[in-house]
């Protein structure tokens, strides 16, 4: 959409009001949850003084603050560890991923044979799994990375199976036409196509790892050997230091958010030319 | 029902591609085509006119090599096939590359002979300039609209020079103007390079338009039912268009299609 001037152009009432809410939704967009959202934290504020709530129970929003300025030092360490969980096993989630639906569209029978087991390892609940990976698998690092990972990895999988799958059948006709071979059609046609499919799933993915590693550091944390975020709020639970475990939380909440944005913004720039889903509505 | 074909003067022009008796039988047991007989002439425009059913898409994946027939033989040039290379196929939508721009879509044929882009470039931006798309090489086809997919669609398919150009009802889905302006500009590539196009449509005007042979199929099974030469001179332009020998070609044609398609509803007729 480009902008309208509305003062150099004569508009009937219909498209007037057309343009008003088209400006209302542009700022309300931003307006409106960020309004809402300081509300509820005022609320919460208020309640703890109202209700005289001790701090170990209910922390009032600027103590947490405060806590996560006092605690950063050790937060931000911690919350390294779980990033790096979570970046290497969401890297390990594109390479599985990807890798085994690659492997999945070259013949319909490999698809068939080994995509329930994949669904096993999906359905399965990862804290379930957890007490037999803790006895296969001896490095800590490693007990985690394999826990984010089969959480992680299913949607790309999934989606990028479904996309190397949904090619039209013209263009395969055009391929096989021009005498392409196997490979030149996996790369010039059945990736490429693919490619929405795949960033969709990425999106999910990318939450997925972080829930994986954060859940992962909960069940091997209890043990006191892991210094993610997890086991911080673990200690925090302990010792009843609600301030911190706010902080943890907001902080492991943050960053859900960042991770989910950044690849929202890598999959607009890849798709913004041709996708659908990345194009700006028009009329 | 008579063949034309036969009262035709002899074949001067050789032979391309002869049909034998080929017919198709789906797997689901529907007889797509059954004992076509047909012969392609080097340089011929040859549409393929009938009823939806009729099996013209049918012949002409056959053609193509996309499809295997279940009985008879194509007879490439008497023997062999014809190499792949030297056909370029239309589909009815433009079936483009999405993510491609316009160049790098003309570009693939060649790219997957292993031509790089940098020497492909002087025959895609040649093709480009041929179907009137100079200045959108960057562009990608959903900033297009449907008439300028179409001649990327073409210019794809000639960009390796063809011997034979297959489309499969190409302009269907465009509105009338443009679909006018398309043909003309076909007939004018095809006046230059002399390949040989089977163009498949359900439309009785834009085959008379265009062709020099219209082949008019009927439906259950598919077969070839009566074929008309169009005798009328090459270029065909905007004044053929309006003129009463096309009007009176065109119920020629016309009529021969009604025929075609009560031959499928009013009892069996093997057009024998």
């Amino acid at each position: 959409m480009t902008a309208i001037d509305e003062r150099t152009l004569k508009l009937d009432p219909e498209e007037a009001r057309r343009v008003r809410q088209e400006r209302f939704e542009r700022i309300g967009r931003w307006v409106l949850p960020l309004a809402i959202m300081i509300l509820a934290i005022w609320l919460w504020d208020r309640i703890c003084v109202w209700k005289e709530i001790p701090q170990y129970i209910l922390p009032r929003p600027g103590v947490v603050l405060q806590t996560l300025y006092n605690d950063a030092g050790l937060l931000f360490s911690s919350l390294l560890v779980t990033l790096r969980i979570t970046f290497l096993s969401l890297a390990l989630a594109v390479i599985g991923g990807v890798g085994l639906s690659v492997l999945f569209a070259q013949s319909k029978w490999v698809e068939m044979s080994f995509f329930p087991f994949a669904i096993v390892l999906q359905v399965t609940p990862i804290v379930a799994i957890f007490p037999l990976i803790n006895i296969y698998v001896n490095n800590q690092t490693t007990k985690l990375l394999l826990c984010a990972w089969i959480v992680a990895f299913f949607p790309i999988l999934s989606n990028t199976t479904l996309g190397l799958n949904s090619v039209d059948r013209n263009l395969r006709d055009l391929f096989k036409l021009n005498g392409a071979t196997r490979w030149q059609q996996l790369r010039y046609l059945r990736l490429p196509a693919a490619m929405p499919y795949f960033l969709g799933g990425l999106k999910i993915a990318g939450g997925l790892s972080l829930i994986g590693a954060v859940v992962a550091e909960f069940v091997a944390g209890t043990t006191g050997q892991s210094s993610g975020l997890a086991s911080r709020i673990i200690e925090a639970g302990y010792r009843l230091n609600a301030p911190r475990l706010f902080a943890a939380l907001l902080l492991i909440s943050l960053t859900g958010i960042l991770i989910f944005l950044v690849l929202s913004l890598i999959s607009h720039l890849i798709l913004r030319r041709w996708h659908e889903s990345a194009l700006k509505q028009e009329r | 029902m008579m063949r034309e074909k036969v009262a035709q003067a002899p074949d001067v022009t050789p032979a391309l591609l002869a049909l034998r008796g080929v017919g198709k039988v789906f797997s689901n047991g529907v007889t797509a085509l059954s004992d076509v007989d047909l012969t392609i002439r080097e340089g011929d425009f040859l549409s393929l006119l009938g009823p939806s059913g009729c099996g013209k898409s049918t012949a002409l994946r056959l053609i193509a090599g996309l499809s295997t027939p279940t009985s008879g033989v194509l007879d490439w040039r008497g023997g062999g096939s014809l190499d792949r290379a030297n056909i370029g196929f239309v589909f009815q939508e433009p079936t483009l590359l999405p993510w491609a721009s316009v160049f790098d879509n003309v570009w693939l044929p060649l790219r997957l002979k292993g031509i790089s882009r940098a020497k492909a470039a002087p025959a895609i931006t040649e093709m480009l300039a041929r179907v009137h798309l100079t200045g959108f090489e960057d562009a990608v086809p959903r900033e297009l609209s449907g008439g300028m997919k179409m001649r990327v669609s073409i210019a794809r398919a000639m960009v390796t020079k063809p011997r034979v150009l297959l489309m499969d009802e190409p302009f269907a889905a465009l509105d009338e103007i443009t679909r006018f302006k398309l043909n003309n500009d076909l007939l004018e590539l095809w006046q230059d390079e002399r390949f040989t196009v089977v163009f498949v449509t359900h439309s009785v005007f834009e085959s008379v338009f265009l062709s020099n042979r219209v082949v008019v199929m009927a439906a259950r099974p598919g077969r070839v039912f009566d074929e008309l030469a169009i005798e009328a001179a090459y270029p065909r332009d905007e004044v053929f268009r309006t003129s009463p020998d096309y009007a009176a070609l065109c119920r020629q044609a016309s009529d021969v299609l009604v025929n075609a398609i009560n031959s499928t509803s009013g009892g069996h007729h093997d057009g024998h």
